[in-house]
Parts: structure tokens; C-alpha cells; sequence
């Protein structure tokens, strides 16, 4: 045999425990960036604009601006080298499963994007005749009618623009049904304790008073204790279904049928919708008003934050006072826009517009090419393989963390579990930083308020088995970890961009916007 | 001097008919790091049990209740900037507010300081 | 089956086993009975593939008529401006695009030092303290601006400015029927002068805020400073909308005039026309003010090991934790549309900013000479921006639909928006910006000309 000396020798001096500390910060393809204050300035410019200039004379009322804004330039490649480095230190559906409990988290199909991006939709003014804007109208009218048909209510309001805008416009529904009815006594709105935020905060900014419903110790809707406070002075009741403990809330349309006995309405928080759609129509359950988060279910992009989008389907009984515009197709096959022109004769009782234009267009163009591409029978299946996902985590978990609902029955899209059991000093945020080591994004923690330091698991139904398989091995592997009073949690996630941050001091003395460190301001700091 | 104490863990100092108003030694443990507190203003008139303050820590906001009912004196200027004095030395520099007492009768409901410390025991 | 779907039925029965369930139905036994679907929905069409549902999306999307393809004109709270193709690749990246909002900082610093990059461009843009996060809108931005004036001045009367944007005034009228605040309202005159003096003469000691536009909704200019002091004197805030922001890289700022609150509609930078939205609400005000403002905000702060970085704050202002007590209902702002913007006035810079002011003030000048030589029409503004309206002599809005029938996107007929308004019905709003071409303005005023004679 002949032995090649030439070359280099793979060497493995053990793992590199002692990382130097680099000149720039960065760790291999860790890069920090500054901020572009810090390396633009106001004379560079990524874009070239054409020196067109008319020499006619400046009709700015004398307002003309002399001051400098303050707002620094760069080049093109230095702001796509800006965002890009800036991107990577995000955690995203498309690098991982991203659990996050009653958010839904789906993967975002990118013919879903390529379909907004079409001129025909990306390039068309609001306020343009309404017959140069008929495909435009048509996608609002198509996928309202899909809503609708989903599920099995009379009208839907296109135009709220997330789904707490969407609840506002089925609490302003509500308030101008019953202002109709001459019962403006009706002041009360009641809430279960395991309610989003923004329930309680949407009827109470339209002046109702809010009032909680407990929860069974099972998790759900104290339905007797509900029907005891039923009364002439209760307009209605908010209920998330399935609920934000992953439950399905079984007396929903013997509340429904209790709440219209006495005169209320129902609404229903649809951010769980995804649980259900195709397999159980709210219409069924006696609800009358439900927003669609279309960045939940119907899979557009969330964004880092929005924008969101949020259809209200809405009730017989409460269609009349939806939101202006909406759209009409009309026996010809033509689509009008109903404004408060026109509004008098066809729509007299609407309680007005929420926002200039008409609703999250870019979002509709998504949502209806993701419910085209999954037809009846598609959707259908999202919600069971939603559920399955869930019940997976649920059962495979169960035997390691506390899960208090799990006696229950079979949790819906998404499984609860708390850290009860965990030592003294371990508590479900060290469980949350454990898996960003891990390479998950944590769950929805310390949410619904009604569990003890909750976990919301949201696999969703877009994660294959075997990412679940290596999401539960992880959640196990920190959970025993914890178990175990591992302190090195304590300090997690350690191979973050960024250790824990500072949240108490970022609160206690705002620092909002960038400001320029001049010499002396560093010397008396 | 005598100081009396709420079940809602607001303690208020008597001087005559001037009571000094804060929150609780156990109350500031509860909350953890405060980062905000908004007295209320000169002049302003609480009845007993009215949301007189607010408190908030990072992922929390609670209400400081009037233990008594009467007219603000003053709010504590010192916690615009220092909030933290709050958790550093809540039953001293860590005050809210000073209010006269419109009926100092109200008192005799608080518990002293024997029974509050008695009472946060059980919790 | 399904390409978005990536169990197989094999692993559908292995994990029914590790749950113990004999079927997926057993799954939704909760759900009563009456309220179960047996199968697919009935009446709806099944799944499509990528290519089917691309020809179906294709034939609607050609039933418009592209702003791009034609001249085009319109404005009146939406411009069409050049978007940098960098933008639109930028925003696509996973990274950003299938992030959530940033409630675990150590796995989000790309959005959040984004955030506070956008709330820094946005205060200097407005002139403006502090600006937040986002918002849906600017309609919605200007409500939740009349709220938080009455939360800080304990008053509920608003005064709104005749020349504010109808659809944000609908919006506010709205909003105000449940709230209790009383608004005053008045619809423009078609003339050169704002109504700034009749504002200032209107404010009471009941007064809340005024709410003026800027530039306002006929495309006019007014010093907002005698308004301001008119406000502060009667411990009332002054609001300003700014509907187009790039108008400020040519005018003074709100702020520089001190108003008080200054909330926008950002869709110029960045975002695109997309028939109505999404778009991103521009919110700044003075600092003395920011615990009661509305939305999402970004601050600074320092991680573990002492390295700088960005996290939310302030969130006990939200419904998440205040409930039935916070300042808005909001929760949500309009990240990707922010991002957008903030990526848009990276690569314009202050030079680049100003830049495109000039060309599209230059532009709007031109094409209001050309227009105004138009026989029959005339120009009602001294001054304007990127925005001017014109008098036609005759109802506006059957002719903006015969020169769309001609494939000239005229301009905004005040007649849609002041239906019944017959003082307005002749006004056509112009709107010229960088992407307006001389061609484009001669064919307007040839085909106006043309249906005027």
C-alpha cells in the first residue's frame, strides 16, 4: 500500500468549547448588522431618479422644507446586504415548525404571493371606476361567497382589517342590531375567563361592560353559570370555539339557543377556525357574528406582525348592519361596490365604514388562490389533519409535562400544557427558552390566563410526522431537563443572536427611536 | 402615627388628618420589576375603593385603590422617574400619593399592621 | 393528494395509534352531532392544482385595467409610485415574511431592529418624538388618534378639518357613535384657502383635538402653526394626516409645526396600490404623550451579556394584558407593509427622498399648466404638492368615465366622494408622480379637451 503524505490531516482537538471571541462580533454565519443609522448617511442614494425638471415655479405655499429630515441613504447592495443579514436573525415557518398556540402557523404557499404580485391585482387603484376593477371585485365577491359557504352564514363583512378589527365589526353589528330594536340597555357583554385580550378590549370600547364566565374544570364554558347570568340586560355573549384551551366547546349551540332566548346575539371568535373548517359550519351552532383571521386558516403570510385581515361572517339576523363598502353581483354577471351612495336604498342600517378603502386586497387574492387550491375536500382535510397533529403532541407529551385538560377528551388543533411539576425556580419561560436551543420556536406561553403557566401547542397541519417526532423528542429533552433542575436553562437560549434581553429597563426608560451618541453625551453616560 | 393596611395590600400613614398611600412590601414582590407608576393629581377627589394609581410591571398593569376617600394632596414626583423606588423601599420612599381624609372614620375598617402581616401569611 | 399536506395515510394510522383512536372522527367527538359534516361541503369544487388555480386567478386579474398600463392620475389617499425591485425581493425572504410578531426577542432581532429603524424614519419623516410600529392604516391611524386626544385632555369634542379625507371622517363617525365623542364635521369649499381660519375659530374649551390634513384633500397647503397655537392655548392637541408622505421630503413637517399627534397612510413608500390594502398607518407624537398611544412599539435595550438589542415595550398599554382597559383594541400592525416602507426609504435616503419630492411637485406643476389650458377647466389651487383639483365646468364624474372608456385613468370625480354634494360635483382630483410621463399628461388634456368641446 503507499501512504499519501502529502495534503492536510483531519484533526478533531474535541469540541470547541473555548470559542474565541472574533474582532467583528460575528460568529461564522452569525452576523451582527448596525443600524442603518449607523452606517448610511443622508447623500447616498440606492435609487436613480431621472433629473426631470420642468423649471416651472414651486407651488409649495411657502411651506418648503429647509430643515434636513435626518434619514440616511444606502446603496443598493448595502440594503440588501442590510435586510438580508437582518432577516437571518429570525426565526420563520420556513426554517422550522413555529408552535405557537392559537396562531396558527402554517406554511404560506408562494403561489399564494405570486398570484398578489399579478398587475391586475397588485397595480389597481381603489378608487378607480368600478368597471375597470371587475376581476378585482371579483375576487372579494368569490371569496365571500366561499366564506360564507364554509361557514354556512348569511353574509360576511370583507372590509376589517385583522381579526380584532373584524371582532369590532361584529360588536358594532351587534350594538346597532339591538340600538334598531330600541334595547340600548343592554350593556353587557360576557367573556369567558380564557378569552383573547382583545375581546374584553373590543366590547369595551364599544361601550359594553364586561363581565367573565367561569371556566369547568375541564376546560370549558361554565354553561349553567352562563345561562344563570342571562338577562335583559345582556347583549350578548363573546366565545372562542374550539376554545383557547384546545377544546371544543360542546354546549355551543345549547348557549347559542340560551343567549337568543333572552334577546342576545353570539359571537364567536374564529381565530381557531382552522380546527374545524370544512368538517363543522358555525352557522350550525346558532352563532351570529364570527371574524376569519385569513393569516390564520387561510394561510397569507403573518409577517412578522401583520398585515392581517379579518372577514366578519355574519348572522340573518345581523347582515343589515354590516360595514360600507361591500360588493353585490348583479344578474348580468356585473359587480357593484356598495358605498354610502348608494348605501340608502340597499343597505340603510349599516353601521358605517371602518376603514377608507376595501379591506386587505392583497390578502384576498392569497386566501382565495389557498382555498382554490384545497377545494371542499382539502380544507376538510386541514382540519383533521390539524387536529391529528395535535392530539399527537397531546398524547406523546402527556406522560412528561402536566397537561390539564388532557382528561378532557381529545383536544382540538392545538394541546395545553402547563408547567406544574416543574422544580421550585424552573417554570415554563426556561422551558421556552430551552427549545430556541433546541431550533423551535417556542409555544404560545403563559397564555390562556386560566392555566398556570400555560404552553399552547399549535403543531398545525402543514408539519410532516417526522418534524413532529423531532419537535416532541426536543420539548421531552428540555422538559427533563428542567426536570432535572438543569440551571444551564436558567441562562437559555445560549445560541441565540441575543441572550435573554432586558425587557424591565427597556420599559422603565423608553428608547423608541435612534439617537445620535455624540462624544460628550457617551462621556456622561 | 398609625399605619393601616388593605386586603387589596395598600397601606396609608395617618398624620392628622393627612394619610400617606403606597403599596405593600408583599404587594411589590407579587409584581416583580416595576417599570411604571401614575399617580394621581393635585386636587383630585377619591372615594374609598376608587382606582387611585397605576402600577405596572413589564407584562403586567394592576390599580392602586383608595383606601379612603378624600382629596389628593399630592403625587409622589419621584416615581415619574424612579419607578424602581417602588420595589426598593415600598412602605417609604416608594409612596403614591397623600390625600385628606373626608371621613377618617373610614380607618377603623383597615387592619392594622399586626393583622395584615397575619393575613398575608395565610395567603 | 394534497401538495400543501405532507402526512401520508400510513402515518395518519400510526399516529391514530399512539393516540388511541380508531378513526379521525373519534377526534371530533366533542362536536355535537347536528353540527357534524359527513363530507366535504356540498355545492363547493374540490382541489385544484397550481396551474388550474393560476388560469382561474389570471382571468380576473385581466378583467382590470393595470394603473401602469395607461395614464393614470388618481390619488386621493393612495399614489402610484416606483417601487425598487429590491424591495419586493427583500420582503419575500422567509425570514421575514413567515416570521410572526416578535414576542420571543432572541429569535426575532431581524424584525425588531427593523421595527425600530421604521419608528425612527417614520418620527424624522414626521417631525415627531417617537412613532410606533404600525398601524392598519392611515383611516384607522386617525381614529385611534381622536381617542388617544381624548384620553389625554379628558375632552370629547373633535374638530375635523373640511379638507380631512371623507373616508377617514366616515370612518371617525363611525368609531364615535359607540365611543360617545362628538365630532364636527363640514365638507370643503371648492376654493384656493384651507379652512384653517374657520378651525381656529371653532376651538372651545370643550375642544379635544383638531384633525387637519396635510396636504388636504383637494391637494392644498396651509401653515399648520397659527392652528397649533390656537390648539395649545385652548390645552386642546393638534392631530395632522398626512395621506402622502412623500410630500415631506418637499414641505415642512407637521411636527416642525408643532402639532401634537401626526398619523399617515404609507402605501406611497414601499407598498403599492393593491386596490385599497393592505397598507401601513404611519402614528408618531411627542413623547410626553407615548403611554397613550395606540399599537406596537419597539425599544431598545441590552441582552444578558450586555450586547445591544430591540425588543416590544411598553405592552401594558395592549389588550393583551390590559384587557378590557387598554388603549386600543389593536393587536396586530402591519409588519411586512412596514418593512416594505422602511426598505423603500432606505435605499431613497434623505437625498434620494427629496429627489423624488422635487421631480414629483415638477411634474405636478407641468401638468397643471397643461391642464389648465384645457378650455373650460381651471386649476382651484394656489398650491398643492403632487396633487391639484380642477374644475371642469361640468359634473366630473361621467366624464372620468367616458376618459376610462378611452383608457385614461383620469383622476378622482369629487362627485364619488361627496355623493350629493352639488357644489363638488365638477372636481376632479389629479395626481401626477414620478411615473406620470409628459406623454401621458398630453394625452389626458388631448382627450379632455376632445369630450369638453
Amino acid at each position: 500500500m503507499t501512504i499519501n503524505q502529502s495534503g492536510w490531516r483531519p484533526e478533531m482537538t474535541g469540541a470547541q468549547s473555548q470559542a474565541p471571541a472574533t474582532s467583528t462580533g460575528n460568529k461564522a454565519l452569525m452576523l451582527e448588522e448596525p443600524l442603518i443609522f449607523e452606517i448610511g448617511d443622508e447623500t447616498t442614494t440606492g435609487v436613480d431618479l431621472s433629473a426631470q425638471t420642468t423649471g416651472a415655479a414651486s407651488r409649495l405655499g411657502g411651506l418648503a422644507r429647509s430643515a434636513p429630515i435626518g434619514l440616511p441613504g444606502l446603496s443598493e447592495p448595502e440594503t440588501v446586504r442590510h435586510y438580508t443579514r437582518l432577516s437571518r436573525q429570525n426565526y420563520a415557518i420556513d426554517l422550522g415548525l413555529f408552535p405557537l398556540g392559537s396562531c396558527t402557523m402554517k406554511h404560506n404557499p408562494r403561489l399564494n404571493e405570486r398570484m398578489a404580485r399579478l398587475p391586475g391585482f397588485a397595480d389597481v387603484h381603489p378608487l378607480q371606476p368600478v368597471d375597470t376593477v371587475q376581476g378585482a371585485l371579483g375576487v372579494i365577491n368569490e371569496l365571500a361567497f366561499w366564506l360564507m359557504e364554509l361557514t354556512g352564514m348569511h353574509g360576511v363583512a370583507m372590509s376589517p382589517k385583522a381579526g380584532a378589527h373584524g371582532e369590532l365589526c361584529g360588536i358594532l353589528c351587534i350594538k346597532a342590531a339591538l340600538e334598531k330594536r330600541g334595547e340600548g340597555q343592554r350593556k353587557v357583554i360576557l367573556v369567558p375567563e380564557s378569552a383573547h385580550g382583545t375581546n374584553p378590549a373590543t366590547a369595551a370600547f364599544a361601550g359594553f361592560t364586561v363581565e367573565n364566565i367561569p371556566a369547568t374544570t375541564e376546560g370549558r364554558v361554565d354553561t349553567d353559570a352562563l345561562e344563570a347570568r342571562l338577562g335583559p340586560d345582556v347583549a350578548g355573549v363573546m366565545i372562542t370555539n374550539p376554545n383557547t384551551c384546545g377544546l371544543f366547546e360542546r354546549d355551543m349551540k345549547r348557549i347559542s339557543d340560551a343567549v337568543h332566548a333572552v334577546g342576545g346575539y353570539v359571537y364567536c371568535d374564529g381565530a381557531n377556525f382552522n380546527a374545524i373548517v370544512g368538517r363543522v359550519r358555525p352557522g350550525d351552532l346558532g352563532i351570529d357574528a364570527m371574524h376569519i383571521n385569513l393569516h390564520k386558516t387561510f394561510s397569507t403570510p403573518h409577517g412578522g406582525g401583520g398585515p392581517g385581515s379579518g372577514p366578519t361572517v355574519l348572522s340573518e339576523a345581523l347582515s343589515p348592519f354590516g360595514p360600507l363598502p361591500f360588493t353585490a353581483r348583479y344578474q348580468d354577471g356585473h359587480i357593484g361596490l356598495i358605498e354610502e351612495e348608494t348605501a340608502g336604498e340597499d343597505h340603510p342600517d349599516s353601521f358605517g365604514r371602518m376603514t377608507a378603502f376595501h379591506g386587505q386586497m392583497g390578502m384576498f387574492t392569497r386566501a382565495l388562490t389557498y382555498i382554490l387550491s384545497h377545494g371542499a375536500d382539502g380544507l376538510r382535510q386541514v382540519a383533521e389533519d390539524a387536529v391529528l397533529n395535535a392530539n399527537y403532541v397531546l398524547r406523546s407529551l402527556e406522560g412528561t409535562l402536566d397537561a390539564p385538560f388532557a382528561h378532557s377528551g381529545p383536544c382540538m388543533h392545538e394541546a395545553l400544557f402547563s408547567d406544574d411539576g416543574l422544580p421550585d425556580g424552573f417554570s415554563t419561560l426556561d422551558i421556552a427558552k430551552g427549545l430556541i436551543d433546541e431550533g423551535f420556536h417556542p409555544m404560545t406561553v403563559y397564555f390562556p390566563l386560566v392555566v398556570h403557566g400555560a404552553m399552547l401547542v399549535e403543531p398545525t397541519e402543514t408539519e410532516s410526522k417526522a418534524a413532529l417526532d423531532q419537535f416532541i423528542a426536543a420539548l421531552r429533552s428540555v422538559a427533563e431537563r428542567a426536570k432535572a433542575a438543569d440551571a444551564s436553562l436558567k441562562t437559555a437560549p445560549h445560541f441565540a443572536p441575543r441572550a435573554r434581553l432586558d425587557e424591565t429597563a427597556a420599559a422603565r426608560k423608553p428608547v423608541l427611536v435612534w439617537k445620535e451618541r455624540t462624544p460628550t453625551a457617551q462621556a456622561a453616560e | 402615627m398609625a399605619r393601616y393596611f388593605t386586603e387589596d395590600h395598600e397601606w396609608i400613614e395617618l398624620d392628622g388628618n393627612v394619610g400617606t398611600v403606597g403599596i405593600s412590601d408583599y404587594a411589590q414582590g407579587q409584581l416583580g420589576d416595576i417599570v411604571f407608576v401614575d399617580v394621581p393629581a393635585d386636587g383630585r377627589e377619591l372615594s374609598k375603593g376608587d382606582e387611585a394609581a397605576v402600577i405596572e410591571s413589564v407584562k403586567a398593569a394592576s390599580d392602586v385603590y383608595s383606601p379612603v376617600s378624600g382629596t389628593v394632596i399630592e403625587g409622589n414626583p419621584a416615581l415619574a422617574d424612579q419607578p424602581d423606588l417602588v420595589n426598593s423601599d415600598p412602605e417609604s420612599e416608594g409612596w403614591f400619593f397623600r390625600i385628606t381624609l373626608s371621613d377618617p372614620s373610614e380607618v377603623d375598617e383597615l387592619m392594622d399592621e399586626a393583622s395584615y402581616e397575619a393575613f398575608v401569611a395565610k395567603l | 393528494m394534497l401538495r400543501y399536506l405532507p402526512l401520508t395515510q400510513p402515518d395518519r394510522d400510526a399516529m391514530l395509534s399512539v393516540i388511541g383512536a380508531s378513526s379521525i372522527d373519534d377526534l371530533f367527538v366533542d362536536v355535537p352531532e347536528e353540527a357534524r359534516l359527513s363530507g366535504p361541503i356540498a355545492g363547493l369544487p374540490n382541489h385544484a392544482s397550481e396551474l388550474a388555480v393560476e388560469r382561474h386567478m389570471t382571468k380576473l386579474a385581466r378583467q382590470n385595467t393595470v394603473a401602469g398600463e395607461v395614464p393614470f392620475f388618481l390619488g386621493c389617499g393612495a399614489y402610484r409610485h416606483h417601487v425598487p425591485a429590491s424591495v419586493d425581493h427583500l420582503i419575500q425572504r422567509g425570514e421575514f415574511l413567515t416570521a410572526y410578531t416578535p414576542y420571543q426577542p432572541e429569535i426575532a432581532q431581524g424584525t425588531l431592529q427593523m421595527l425600530f429603524e421604521f419608528q425612527t424614519q417614520v418620527a424624522r419623516l414626521l417631525g415627531t418624538d417617537v412613532a410606533n410600529a404600525s398601524m392598519y392604516d392611515g383611516s384607522t391611524a386617525c381614529w385611534e388618534a381622536i381617542g388617544m386626544a381624548r384620553r389625554i385632555t379628558r375632552r370629547g369634542k373633535a374638530i375635523l378639518s373640511s379638507g380631512l379625507h371623507p373616508h377617514y371622517v366616515s370612518v371617525a363617525k363611525t368609531m364615535a357613535k359607540y365611543t360617545g365623542d362628538q365630532l364636527e364635521t363640514s365638507t370643503p369649499t371648492f376654493t384656493a384657502d384651507t379652512d384653517i381660519e374657520t378651525l381656529i375659530g371653532r376651538i372651545d374649551a370643550d375642544t379635544s383635538c383638531v384633525v387637519v390634513q396635510y396636504p388636504d384633500i383637494l391637494g392644498r397647503v396651509a401653515d399648520l402653526t397659527p392652528l397649533a397655537d390656537a390648539c395649545h392655548a385652548n390645552k386642546a392637541l393638534l392631530i395632522a394626516v398626512v395621506t402622502e408622505p412623500v410630500a415631506l421630503g418637499a414641505l415642512r413637517s407637521p411636527g416642525e409645526m408643532d402639532a401634537d399627534i401626526v398619523v399617515g397612510e404609507g402605501q406611497s413608500i414601499g407598498v403599492g396600490l393593491q386596490f385599497g390594502g393592505p397598507y401601513v398607518g404611519l402614528f408618531g407624537c411627542k413623547e410626553k404623550y407615548v403611554r397613550q398611544m395606540p399599537g406596537r412599539l419597539c425599544g431598545e435595550t441590552v441582552d444578558a451579556n450586555g450586547k445591544r438589542g430591540f425588543v416590544l415595550t411598553l405592552s401594558t398599554r395592549e389588550q393583551h394584558i390590559r384587557r378590557e382597559k387598554a388603549t386600543s383594541n389593536i393587536c396586530t400592525n402591519s409588519g411586512l407593509c412596514a418593512l416594505a416602507f422602511s426598505i423603500h426609504m432606505t435605499l431613497l435616503g434623505e437625498a434620494g427622498l427629496r429627489g423624488l419630492a422635487e421631480i414629483n411637485h415638477q411634474s405636478a406643476c407641468a401638468a397643471a399648466d397643461r391642464l389648465a389650458k384645457v378650455p373650460g377647466v381651471t386649476v382651484i389651487n394656489d398650491s398643492f404638492f403632487n396633487e391639484f383639483t380642477i374644475d371642469l365646468g361640468r359634473e366630473a364624474r361621467p366624464i372620468a368615465r367616458t376618459l376610462a372608456d378611452r383608457g385614461i385613468l383620469a383622476g378622482v370625480s369629487l362627485g364619488r366622494l361627496y355623493p350629493g354634494e352639488e357644489t363638488l360635483s365638477q372636481g376632479l382630483v389629479v395626481a401626477v408622480t414620478e411615473t406620470t410621463t409628459p406623454e401621458d399628461v398630453e394625452a389626458f388634456a388631448t382627450a379632455l379637451e376632445e369630450v369638453l368641446a
